[in-house]
């Protein structure tokens, strides 16, 4: 075997994959298959290029294991041992559920990027279906001319602003009755982002338990009908969930109030200096052993506790990386052995606090008052503000971004020219005059494009377009051709084009035509090509000539 | 700038000066001439602190031999240290000005907590723990111990300071409490003890209220202050709650049982030593024979301050014999312990004087008055003669025998009330005995005696009259200071109803009115959306801002609220509140602005400045009145009714608007600072009440805007918020509100700032 150097972690026999049967090796840093009496693997992976699982569910006959790579590649092994099966494939998943998270850091972070932008960019992937899938060209290629834009992009994320999280927003999942003694709550990607950014122990929750336990529509709805949501139910002992992160939360609350405030003008434990001893003064201390809160005042006191700490959190997710140096001082400061001389890094931000408090700027010459410069990277999402959302439509924040954007950019250029405006009663003359039907329309076919052809098709042939689109932006990119490597690719995106029109174009055309069709519609994408061949070979013969 | 007031030559650390400051300079000058004391009442944010620093520095400099110890009183840790760092300008201004360093001494003073630099003891949180600590390493016979047997534990910045740090003087400067701990530090003398030896020659001392008001603490740290003194109270509206805070005690059955731990702890003691030590206690019994002979020397020569809780008779006499062996003593004690258990038992509340008390006592269980009125001082000649390391835990004895001679010395200004349970729990039985003080002037009057001027200011001491009143003292000045502005930056709002036009008011019967607590949800949420950065808003209760957070919450109003800003509130717990205050500021700081929950009287209210954008707005719900139904209140009310003709309700209203004052007046600090203050109650609105708020803040009240609903409310406040907004320059202020030298000496000025006190 070739893997002897290597730690094997997990030996599972009979397993089958492409209907041959064969043994699977789960190994330090990746999985390998080799068919039965060979002694070489046939199949071989990094846990790295591993983008995730997937098994096949319960009670299905054939008990499976999926594993889906970051390049879009699958591959299926079938666990074929009639007696432990099951056994064998839970006992791989949980190895590999172990093991490929500590690979995922280490995945390529371009892959990642390359990856999200994949998923953020449908038409995007559908170009990489198109052509890295089909293997008209390689995903090198694919990406060569794009591997420019993720850094920019990556660069620009880095220094994006974090936009701050509505403090409203629980409030904003409105439930509505359903009519049927239901209540619908409408979450949002941007609410539940809120509630992980706000929330942590909820976004772990979430990490735990979906999709192992509980689907996700299963755990939103149990964390709504938690007492966490609805903090001042009190807790009636019920287990659910989320009773924990209630904990959590309270955990966190009170070790805040343990580490105390950072400005000692607002410590109001250390404001007064001398307090009456005990039994003295006027005021008795509540007796807090006899009377116990009642129900109600507990759950008031809850809900008070609850705000705090719900707008210290949201306070905290707004800004949890501004701190740096701050978080820095104090690092530095607790290290330095004396934990308990707090005095050491306290009496600056004390003397500042001081001398702001005694400072009358108006008295003095000189000293205007501080500012600080308003740094907005997005500025007009400072102007239009926080969104209130709405339940009923729902736009992303982003969306509006843009539309604003181009709207915006639309009222730049528009220019009436209110000199040249026909009276309405020409205008509508002429509009019906040019509408299909009207006196000039009469040699026009009634019936446009759109209604003519069937919309699978039309998808179909966008889906082309935007391929050959891109492969034609490949192929003139070569142009000039000034150096040998541009020569090669121009040869090889002119194959790619071949490849491409009997690969994909010529089935279509035949589908087309299967349907009777009559209007050519592929007759402009065959132009387009011609065109490409044409410049290839007049490029080609030149250099012939030059060679000659 | 150097000023003239009046002949006397003052060094102002500034380049201008407010009007308001020149004219409170010449108040408190001439008090100082007449040697009597002031009320002067001055906005906040208008510089009285350095105003008052720098006259009083400068008299102090020109009549060295007439005033030589100027002794500053304020009522928090924080405000101590500001004062402190005030007065470094000050003495910093003086040393750049005339060219040689000064050799003023001024020093802050603090409790151990907030001077210990021992390691461990200083690493105690509460207060008394680091005092019972400190005592138990640095009492007399701790150290006597320690001779012979030398593993004993043991302070060594103490230890080091006995040695040296009495021989030279702390050199002359500033030490606010970091500097003393600094110094002590270098020094390895411990600075609680040098700042305590330091303020008998120190020029300036900056202290809390306690250590002059607190009997028990004045004897201890401020009884040998010289007579000589000025005596500035700062923040002096709660002055007399303070001494009747000192005054008071409350005896549960808690306390009485640590009692008998206590008696029992001794009794075994006396024992031991009996067998032991026995010359010891006949050592003490000769003393307590020949008397306090010599704090009656003391008091007659004038050296010490005196102490309330000891009074002048029984410094001329010896200890009774019934009281003076040890074990008579510990046999008094114990009958009176029982005596008090007994009344403990009681099924209903008992209210009676303490001359039926007295009576009460000598009929049951045969205690006289007089050994009575030793009690105190004899417990504590039997601690320190019994050694006893840890005096924390003897509070609890203390506070009887502190008991026992209060309630014997005063028959006047005291009442006790003897309550079987909680008015809220009647089936759960908690006796508590309350001896209550209700004159306030009983625990001032030794400094007023004493000293030959002191100043009582704060931002808010309307009415004046009143003060000297409940405080009993003649002052030879009172006076009450407005703010000059050039532009209005205090804008004060009644509003009495809501636009559905109900009345806003928080009193007892429309208290729970659901009406009224959504227009005061309204009115907040209105105010989020308009209202920039910080926004404060007080309740008159912290049970009232429970009940109205809940039904806002169910009402959804707190959800809208949250969409604009985000929500603190106030909770009991100190380190819980301080928390959400950091963050409120941090939220406010940070642009995206919040609104603080709060109640009047909490400590939120009384500490806590929320200047420029850390308060924009503040809203008072309701008026703040106190919890009137307290039988401690009604005999305090009567008391003031019988003996100083204050009607029972100029005086719950005037306790009502100092503090609604109190609390909006958190939201100005000086003139380029703005802020809205609204008054959410009807009642507001009415003369008596508004009669009582400060001048500078009653000038601000317009009649139109008496009576104004919400809306209306929201539109004067967008307009006065825009307004704010603009651009505000010092040209603007300049011979308006902002003075040069120049400026301030032409007669047309002169004149006009005469005018500026309003002589009460």
């Amino acid at each position: 075997m070739t893997a002897l150097s290597e730690e094997v972690l997990l030996v599972v026999k009979r397993v089958r994959q492409r209907k041959q049967d064969g043994t699977l090796y789960l190994m330090a840093e990746r999985i390998a298959w080799g068919p039965e009496g060979k002694d070489r693997f046939s199949v071989s992976l990094l846990y790295a290029d591993i983008r995730c699982q997937k098994i096949s569910p319960d009670g299905k006959a054939k008990i499976q294991l999926q594993l889906v790579l970051h390049t879009g590649d699958s591959t299926t092994f079938h666990f074929a041992n009639e007696s432990s099966a099951l056994k064998d494939r839970e006992a791989t998943k949980e190895l590999l559920q172990q093991l490929l998270p500590k690979f995922k850091k280490k995945a390529n972070k371009e892959l990642e990027e390359k990856n999200r932008m994949l998923q953020e960019d449908p038409v995007l992937f559908q170009l990489y279906k198109d052509l890295v899938v089909s293997q008209v060209i390689s995903a090198e290629e694919f990406w060569a001319n794009r591997v420019s834009t993720p850094s920019v992009e990556s660069s620009l994320s880095n220094n994006k602003q974090e936009v701050g999280i509505s403090a409203a927003f629980l409030a904003d999942i409105r439930p509505q009755t359903d009519g049927c003694n239901g209540l619908r709550y409408n979450l949002t990607a941007d609410i539940i982002e809120s509630i992980f950014r706000t929330y942590p122990a909820v976004k772990q929750k979430y990490a735990e338990n979906v999709p192992h336990n509980l689907t996700e529509k299963e755990f939103w709805t149990r964390f709504f009908q938690s007492h966490y949501f609805h903090r001042d139910r009190i807790s009636t002992g019920m287990q659910d969930i989320f009773s924990e992160c209630a904990k959590q939360d309270e955990l966190g609350l009170k070790s805040m109030v343990v580490q105390g405030v950072k400005n000692p003008m607002v410590d109001l434990l250390s404001l007064e200096d001398k307090s009456l001893d005990e039994g003295y003064g006027s005021k008795v201390a509540a007796s807090t052993s006899n009377s116990k809160p009642t129900v109600k005042e507990n759950s008031n006191s809850a809900i008070i506790k609850r705000f705090n700490h719900h707008s210290s959190m949201v306070l905290a997710a707004g800004m949890k990386k501004g701190d740096g140096p701050n978080d820095q001082a104090s690092e530095t400061s607790s290290t330095d052995g004396n934990s308990r001389d707090s005095d050491f890094f306290q009496l600056p931000i004390k003397k500042l606090k001081l001398q702001e408090a005694i400072e009358y700027e108006d008295l003095q010459n000189g000293t205007g008052p501080r500012t600080v410069a308003l740094n907005l990277k997005k500025s007009d999402r400072y102007a239009h503000g926080p969104v209130p959302l709405q339940s009923h439509q729902y736009t992303t924040t982003q969306d509006i971004i843009t539309a604003v954007n181009c709207i915006q950019h639309e009222m730049v250029f528009y220019k009436p020219s209110l000199t040249q405006v026909m009276s309405s009663s020409a205008a509508s003359s002429a509009i019906a005059a040019l509408s299909p039907g009207g006196v000039l329309m009469q040699t026009c076919a009634q019936q446009t494009m759109n209604q003519l052809v069937p919309s699978d098709l039309q998808a179909e042939l966008k889906q082309l377009y935007t391929a050959a689109g891109e492969l034609l932006r490949h192929f003139w990119t070569c142009f000039p051709i000034n150096t040998p490597f541009l020569e090669e690719k121009a040869e090889k995106m002119r194959s790619n084009l071949e490849r491409f029109q009997m690969a994909k174009l010529r089935p279509f055309q035949e589908k087309v035509q299967r349907q009777y069709l009559s209007t050519n519609i592929t007759g402009h994408l065959e132009e387009m090509l011609q065109a490409a061949y044409n410049k290839f070979h007049a490029w080609q013969t030149r250099r012939m000539m030059r060679k000659t | 700038m150097k000023l003239n007031i009046e002949g006397l030559l003052v060094y102002f650390p500034y380049d201008y000066i407010y009007p308001e400051q020149y004219s409170y300079m010449l108040e408190l000058k001439r008090t100082l001439d007449a040697k009597g004391h002031g009320v002067l009442e001055m906005p906040s944010g208008t510089g009285k602190t350095i105003s008052l620093l720098s006259l009083i520095v400068a008299y102090q400099r020109a009549h060295p031999l007439e005033v030589t110890k100027l002794v500053y009183c304020s009522r928090t840790v924080p405000e101590i240290e500001k004062v402190v760092e005030e007065l470094r300008k000050l003495i910093e201004f003086y040393a750049k000005e005339t060219g040689k360093p000064n050799n003023f001494l001024a020093l802050a003073l603090s409790s151990r907590k907030n001077l210990c630099v021992h390691p461990e003891v200083s690493s105690l949180r509460f207060g008394k723990e680091v005092d019972g600590k400190c005592h138990s390493l640095t009492a007399s016979y701790m150290r006597a111990q320690r001779q012979s047997d030398p593993s004993l534990p043991s302070c060594c910045f103490y230890e080091e300071f006995d040695a040296v740090g009495r021989q030279v003087p702390v050199s002359a400067g500033v030490y606010n409490l970091d500097d003393l701990k600094d110094y002590g530090r270098r020094k390895g003398w411990c600075p609680y003890y040098l700042a305590r030896y330091s303020i008998l020659h120190a020029n300036i001392i900056v202290y809390s209220y306690h250590y002059l008001l607190d009997p028990k603490i004045a004897d201890l740290v401020s009884k040998e202050l010289s007579k000589k003194s000025v005596v500035v109270f700062d923040e002096a509206h709660n002055i007399d709650s303070v001494c009747i805070d000192s005054m008071s005690v409350n005896i549960t059955r808690k306390t009485l049982d640590r009692c008998q731990l206590n008696v029992d702890t001794l009794q075994n003691t006396i024992q031991r030593i009996k067998e032991t030590d026995a010359a010891k206690l006949k050592e003490e019994y000769r003393q307590l024979l020949e008397g306090l002979k010599e704090a009656s020397v003391a008091r007659e020569t004038d050296v010490f301050l005196s102490n309330p809780v000891l009074p002048d008779e029984i410094l001329q006499e010896a200890v009774p014999g019934s009281i003076r062996t040890a074990e008579h003593f510990i046999g008094f004690l114990k009958r009176f312990l029982e005596y008090l258990k007994s009344r403990l038992r009681t099924h209903h509340v008992v209210q009676e004087s303490a001359p039926q008390f007295l009576k009460d006592i000598f009929e049951k269980v045969c205690i006289d008055r007089k050994p009575m009125r030793f009690c105190a001082e004899r417990l504590h000649s039997l601690l320190r003669t019994l050694e006893i390391a840890d005096v924390a835990d003897f509070s609890a004895i203390t506070l009887i025998s502190h008991f026992a001679t209060l309630v014997s010395t005063y028959s006047k200004g005291f009442t006790i009330i003897i309550e079987p349970f909680e008015d809220k729990t009647p089936t759960i039985a908690n006796p508590v005995l309350h001896f209550s003080c209700m004159d306030a002037s009983i625990a001032i009057k030794p400094v007023f005696e004493r000293f030959q001027t002191v100043i009582i200011t704060s931002g808010t001491l309307s009415p004046l009259d009143i003060y000297p009143r409940i405080l009993d003292f003649r002052p030879v000045t009172m006076a009450s200071f407005t703010m000059t502005l050039a532009r209005t930056c205090l804008c004060p709002l009644i509003v009495g109803r809501g636009n559905d036009q109900v009345a806003l008011s928080s009193k007892y019967e429309t208290r729970e009115d659901f009406a009224v607590i959504r227009n005061y949800g309204n009115l907040l949420l209105e105010m989020s959306a308009i209202v920039p950065d910080g926004i404060v808003a007080f309740f008159t209760s912290y049970l009232y801002m429970e009940n109205i957070v809940a039904s806002w919450y169910e009402q959804g109003i707190l959800e809208n609220v949250q969409r604009n800003k985000l929500i603190f509130i106030e909770t009991p717990d100190a380190a819980e509140t301080s928390m959400a205050l950091e963050k409120y500021q941090e939220a406010c700081e940070n642009g995206r602005g919040a609104i603080l929950l709060s109640v009047a009287r909490g400590k939120v209210s009384e500490g806590i400045d929320f200047v420029h954008h850390y308060g924009r707005a503040v809203i008072m719900f309701g008026v703040p009145y106190v919890y009137t139904q307290s039988r401690i209140l009604k005999a305090r009310l009567e008391y003031l009714r019988d003996q100083f003709q204050i009607r029972e309700n100029d005086f719950l209203t005037f306790d009502a608007m100092r503090h609604a004052a109190q609390c909006v007046g958190r939201v100005i600090r000086g003139k380029t600072d703005y802020g809205l203050m609204i008054f959410a109650d009807k009642r507001y609105a009415r003369a008596d009440k508004r009669g009582k708020l400060p001048r500078w803040i009653q000038e601000q009240i317009t009649d139109s805007s008496l009576n104004l609903s919400i809306d209306e409310t929201i539109q004067l406040s967008k307009h006065f918020l825009r307004q704010m907004a603009q651009p505000f320059k010092r040209e603007d202020q300049l011979g308006l509100s902002l003075l040069t030298l120049e400026q301030l000496q032409t007669e047309e000025m002169l004149k006009r700032i005469t005018q500026l006190a309003h002589q009460a």
